[in-house]
């Protein structure tokens, strides 16, 4: 009998809020939306957490300008590193960001032994940033973390829709509770994702510019406070109490 | 010190088991530990320990028997078998420590000895799990 599992509820139970950032699609900003609402969050004086799922390409770190921390501090667990006030979670802490070929009995493993063994102690949030699709890390939350909900991220494009509105499908079967759709990357104005996220009877919560100076915030948490791409982001925020 | 994190999960899990199965008090939870976890087993024992003094109830008198899992990796490209003590050889102490936390980057930080794949197998040794309960209704 497995017995790592018994125990996450209890490592999640001071937790207010657990947001699971996810997409259907690959490359459509989750990482983005994902660190930058933990700064968001942060910079309003919540207590916050980040937890990147994405263990075959972790990039929250990236965004944060996380290096050679070295292994978290262990203290009856271990101790999630606060970066620019966050409290960080990764598996790049124990890969060196070297290549990861796991398959999926070792992903679910990985994802038990983390939640299992981390402690996040008493947060307002915790962001979960998740990796594309709907395989093992989506349903390792849904089967793990009963009491996440989901923010879901698109683009304005046909391609990435198809394959988000499978996520949202599979969510709304499951009944998991999911805030809505938020639009990352829009060039021109277009209704097509809003009217499409309405057809399934779920919130759009508003669309992000492209944003062309994105890529200068990169690694510089301070930066990306003040981005375009951040001042979007609020607006959406606000609009769901954020 | 996350050996105190699993220990808590043994005994969460125990407690959750016996509520299951209606025991009144658990006599004896015998666990099991993949090799892989490179527990520090005097650690692990001294939390069990502290967490069964501070929560008492079911586990009031435990008695807890640890058994390690051997590890075997199994190659799935050349079929090839090795174990932890072979892997131990060609790991730096970072890589070896990093693998204590989480087993599975093993895949990040060794490949198999024979061809250099990746894409092996951990048939055994990882984990922590409870083989059997006792207890009295």
């Amino acid at each position: 009998m497995e017995a790592r599992v018994s125990v996450i509820e209890k490592r999640l139970k001071n937790i207010k809020r657990i947001i699971s950032v996810a997409s259907g699609k690959g490359g459509v900003g989750k990482s983005l939306v994902a660190s930058s609402l933990a700064l968001n969050l942060a910079n309003k004086g919540y207590n916050v957490g980040l937890f990147d799922l994405d263990l075959y390409g972790p990039s929250s770190h990236v965004i944060l300008g996380v290096k050679g921390q070295g292994f978290p501090e262990e203290e009856k667990g271990i101790i999630p590193p606060k970066v620019h006030g966050i409290g960080f979670m990764s598996v790049v802490y124990f890969t060196e960001d070297k290549p990861s070929p796991f398959r999926g009995i070792d992903v679910s493993n990985i994802i038990i032994e983390l939640l299992a063994i981390t402690q996040w102690g008493s947060l307002d949030y915790l962001v979960i940033d998740m990796p594309p699709g709907i395989g093992d890390e989506t349903l390792d939350v849904i089967r793990l973390i009963k009491k996440s909900e989901f923010l879901v991220v698109s683009t304005p494009s046909k391609v990435a829709l198809a394959a988000v509105s499978k996520l949202l499908k599979l969510l709304k079967e499951l009944k998991i509770p999911i805030i809505g759709v938020l639009e990352n990357m829009a060039m021109t104005k277009s209704s097509f994702i809003q009217n499409e996220v309405g057809k399934l009877g779920l919130p759009y919560l508003g669309s992000i510019s492209f944003d062309k100076n994105l890529e200068e915030s990169i690694g510089k948490p301070d930066r990306l406070l003040d981005a375009d791409f951040m001042k979007d982001l609020d607006k959406i925020l606000e609009g769901i109490n954020l | 010190m996350h050996e105190w994190a699993l220990a808590e999960s043994i005994l969460v899990a125990a407690v959750e088991a016996a509520e299951k199965e209606k025991l009144k008090t658990i006599i004896e939870i015998k666990i099991s530990i993949g090799e892989l976890q490179q527990i520090e087993q005097d650690i692990f024992e001294f939390a069990l320990g502290e967490i069964i003094k501070s929560q008492g109830g079911k586990l009031k008198n435990v008695k807890t028997i640890i058994e390690t899992e051997k590890s075997t990796l199994k190659c799935k490209n050349c079929e090839h078998t090795w174990d932890f003590s072979d892997m131990k050889k060609k790991l730096n102490e970072d890589e070896s420590e990093a693998i204590h936390f989480i087993p599975e980057v093993a895949f990040v930080h060794t490949r198999c000895p024979k061809c250099g794949s990746p894409d092996f197998e951990i048939m055994s040794g990882r984990g922590v799990s409870i083989i059997s309960i006792r207890g009295e209704r």
